[in-house]
């Protein structure tokens, strides 16, 4: 039985792959970019599942991690000439982990809506500090540069194309899918599901339950600092609206609509927002996002397993 | 020397003002989560919605005292609406999912007043212009006379509680809801009421504090955030605790805002609420820690 | 077997009731009825059903199957608030005053109610402060501070005041000191007079043998035995069969 389900899932990803390899060879420059960017919000919000799928614990402050890792890419190709995207890389992901782990020591002592205000606040000192700080950021401006090749410089640059770019990105998103599977299965993976089922049994059986927090936020941290990379690399600025509150709030709708604890759901809830809400801005120019909300309102009432577990259960009918 | 000494009696005097307005949307929002378990996302909302209102209906009528009448009623009718269509249906599932479906409700009305009123900042003329003099500094009447009324709305609301006979409803059902049915209490109503009372109060707070600022769509969210905090460093739950931490907050911020921006004054209120998160999680002003 | 008049439907009637919490099933097909003015008692172990079975009828716990009627009403279902308002009242184990109220307010929670003169309120008001003196004395103390007893005495009271046809009574004499038991062998005695029927969940045997008429023996979920008092005061044998005392 167990089997039958793996074939037909890996079979339906298999698919879906290929449609998404193919897409920027066939698609228009817009829709190829839009793809593009619900794929990297799609790992925003799969990072963003970690917590709330897995470890039971509500973030309303990943826009903090997503555009640290932002800010921290668009330092380094500035900072550093020629464009390295690895160290673009690998100075968001600093910047994402180390946001990460502060958050994560304060944040990790509380639970429940004390965690998700506090995740918020934290965020919100992100924004003002950027805001504010002109001459390090660019304060309401950002910053912009110009995007990595990708390769080793010396070695082999190769400029980005918007399709290659598409698959670097898809790539990326491919292999943190897979690698949080693999770590969500693994036992660290068990016990974070075991906090989420009953903390105080986990507690009581033996575990470090804040040791494993702390880690689960750093993980989703340094996930969600990964998109703002992608992100900066694709278009090439930074700027601090991404690290305002309101990122981080669209992340958990897409959680929400897509499914909670799945992975792919809520990458599936991010497109399927960024869809509608582009649908809706066309018939309802300014008011687009009323709409939305009230469709997402809908969903949190009678549709709160999200679009996938929606679409699970009605397959195994 | 004595400059400075002007600033930080000018900034204490502000820093009370603007504590009682924020105490009085704190406790709509205590009151809210005190009694259902609710954190109410939308709260900034209503009192941005309560802000917009009392432009218009000042507009309309130059009036601004039924600007505020009108304000806090059609909000706390709009509240009990949105509890009735948007929360009970949630009654008795994951308090995630009132958390969610606030949030939802935030973003409809945040951006139903950017498509009704546009992006650019209104203003509503204080209704009291005069002056007097604080010790030998000038200051405005209006600001202690929204002072004054937001202390006399809370009041109102302390002794509804006390001795109205819904009052004590209201306060049965906040320390067991369920033996409160079992007496005949009507729960879901008391809840839906509650509602509507933390979004008149939320409006009021608007209403009276439009004229200091300017009434924007995007104004909830630092309304918000910052009841969060009081509600936290109060206590959840504790109306007094809330009270008392309001005027601190807002105290820290006026006497930050002394050498920093006033963006940048916000991360004071940040600063007390990590201090208190750590040391006093139970509230910095609840007596005993639980 | 019943002691009560068969052809009038009785005041409260359950008809092989299942209940439910998470994968337990607690009540297993629970059958009992009780008349208008009659005062039944449930004897039973720990754990065998009996406090679900007056949160059922008190609508706190929803039946998954069976039939739970008041006055030939089918209640299953309803909300605690609106039977307190046709008439049921229920006094919980653990008494569950309003611990931050006064005596006072926790009696107008029962007392404030649509449809009641007020003169009628003093009348219940003077009434229940005549059966329970210190409830009196005590009007503006908060409920908390009061002793075991006096909480036992304000959560009967309380219930009084909805002017109910019947208060579910869940071990009352738990925790209690022995005189205080016979108290409320007395106050039982005051609402039988008064026309209340009363259904007794109890520990205490020979209070229930002596303050109702009948009683059912209930073991894991449903009735084994049902009989009038003077029955089981006659032989010890079914009492110590299911209860071991």
């Amino acid at each position: 039985m167990r089997n039958r389900h793996a074939v037909a899932y890996w079979t339906g990803f298999s698919v879906i792959l290929l449609l998404l390899i193919v897409a920027p060879l066939v698609l228009p420059e817009f829709w190829r970019r839009f793809l593009t960017e619900i794929l990297i919000w799609g790992l925003l919000a799969m990072s963003s599942d970690v917590l709330i799928g897995y470890t039971g614990m509500v973030s309303f402050g990943h826009s903090g991690f997503f555009g640290l890792g932002m800010y921290g890419a668009g330092a380094a190709l500035l900072l550093v000439a020629p464009p390295n995207l690895f160290l673009a890389l690998a100075f968001g992901l600093a910047a994402a982990g180390v946001n990460a782990l502060f958050v994560a020591y304060f944040a990790t002592r509380l639970r429940d809506i004390y965690f998700a205000i506090t995740t918020l606040i934290f965020s919100q000192i992100m924004y003002v500090v950027i805001f504010t700080w002109t001459s390090l950021t660019g304060g309401e401006n950002g910053l912009t540069f110009r995007a990595p090749p990708l390769g080793l410089p010396g070695v082999l640059a190769a400029p980005f194309t918007p399709q290659t770019l598409h698959w670097f990105v898809l790539a990326v998103v491919v292999l943190s899918y897979l690698l949080l599977r693999r770590i969500m299965q693994s036992p660290f993976g068990m016990v974070l599901q075991s906090i989420r089922e009953n903390e105080a049994r986990t507690r009581a059986i033996g575990y470090p339950v804040q040791r494993y927090k702390i880690v689960a936020v750093m993980l989703s941290g340094l996930f969600a600092g990964l998109a703002g990379v992608l992100y900066a690399i694709q278009n090439r600025f930074a700027a601090p609206d991404f690290v305002f509150f309101l990122v981080s709030g669209e992340t958990v709708i897409f959680n929400v609509m897509g499914g909670i604890g799945t992975l792919v759901g809520p990458i599936v809830g991010a497109g399927f927002f960024l869809i509608l809400r582009e649908a809706l801005s066309r018939s309802f120019t300014e008011a687009y996002l009323i709409p939305v909300g009230i469709v997402f309102i809908a969903m949190v009432i009678f549709m709160p397993q999200g679009l996938l577990g929606f679409a699970r259960k009605w397959l195994n009918r | 020397m004595q400059d400075l000494l002007d600033i930080i009696l000018i900034q204490t005097v502000n820093g009370v003002v603007t504590g009682m307005i924020l105490a009085l949307v704190a406790s709509g929002l205590t009151l809210i989560f005190g009694i259902m378990d609710v954190v109410n996302f939308a709260h900034g909302e209503l009192f941005m919605l309560g802000a917009y209102l009392g432009v218009v209906v000042f507009a309309t009528t130059g009036s601004f005292w039924l600007a505020l009448l009108f304000a806090t009623l059609i909000v706390a009718l709009l509240g009990a609406a949105l509890q009735i269509v948007t929360l009970r249906p949630l009654i008795g599932r994951d308090p995630l999912t009132t958390i969610l479906a606030t949030f939802g409700v935030s973003l409809v009305l945040q951006n139903y007043a950017l498509w009704q009123f546009g992006p650019v900042a209104r203003n509503i003329r204080e209704p009291i212009t005069s002056h007097f003099t604080l010790f030998y500094l000038e200051y405005p009447w209006y600001r202690i006379a929204i002072a004054a009324l937001s202390a006399g709305i809370i009041g109102s609301l302390w002794l509804f509680l006390k001795y109205g006979r819904y009052g004590i409803w209201i306060r049965a059902t906040i320390q067991d809801r369920v033996m409160a049915q079992a007496m005949g209490i009507p729960v879901p109503w008391v809840y839906t009421a509650v509602f509507a009372i933390g979004a008149g109060m939320a409006a009021a707070s608007g209403v009276l504090f439009g004229p200091l600022v300017g009434v924007n769509h995007a104004m909830g969210l630092d309304w918000i955030l910052k009841a969060f905090i009081v509600v936290v460093v109060g206590g959840m739950g504790n109306l007094g605790g809330s009270i008392l931490a309001s005027i601190f907050v807002s105290l820290m911020e006026a006497y930050a805002s002394i050498w920093v921006s006033p963006a940048q004054a916000v991360i004071a209120s940040f600063v007390v609420l990590i201090l208190t998160l750590l040391f006093r999680p139970t509230g910095l002003f609840v007596p005993t820690p639980k | 077997m019943s002691a009560a008049p068969a052809a009038a439907e009785p005041l409260v009637r359950l008809e092989d009731v299942h209940t439910y919490y998470a994968k337990s099933h607690i009540l297993d097909g629970i059958s009992l009825h009780i008349g208008a003015g009659e005062v039944v008692g449930l004897l039973g172990r720990n754990g065998v059903g009996k406090s679900t079975t007056l949160k059922t009828i008190m609508g706190l716990v929803r039946p998954s199957s069976g039939s739970v009627r008041f006055e030939g009403r089918e209640i299953g279902g309803f909300a605690p608030d609106r039977l307190a308002r046709l008439g049921i009242g229920y006094v919980p184990e653990d008494r569950r005053i309003f611990r931050l109220l006064t005596v006072m307010e926790n009696l107008r929670t029962g007392l404030d109610r649509r449809g009641v003169m007020e003169a009628r309120k003093q009348e219940l008001l003077a009434k229940v402060f005549e059966y329970f003196p210190v409830l009196s004395e005590r009007r503006s103390q908060a409920g908390g501070t009061l002793s075991g007893g006096e909480q036992q005495m304000l959560a009967i009271a309380r219930a009084m005041m909805l002017e109910p046809k019947i208060i579910l009574l869940d071990e009352p004499t738990e925790g209690l000191m022995p005189r205080m038991v016979s108290q409320i062998g007395a106050i039982i005695d005051v609402l039988r007079r008064d026309g209340v029927a009363v259904l007794l969940v109890e520990q205490n045997v020979p209070l229930t043998l002596a303050a109702c008429a009948r009683v059912y023996i209930i073991e894991k979920g449903a009735v084994r035995h049902h009989a009038p008092s003077s029955e089981l005061r006659a032989s010890d044998a079914v009492i110590h069969q299911y209860l071991g005392v």
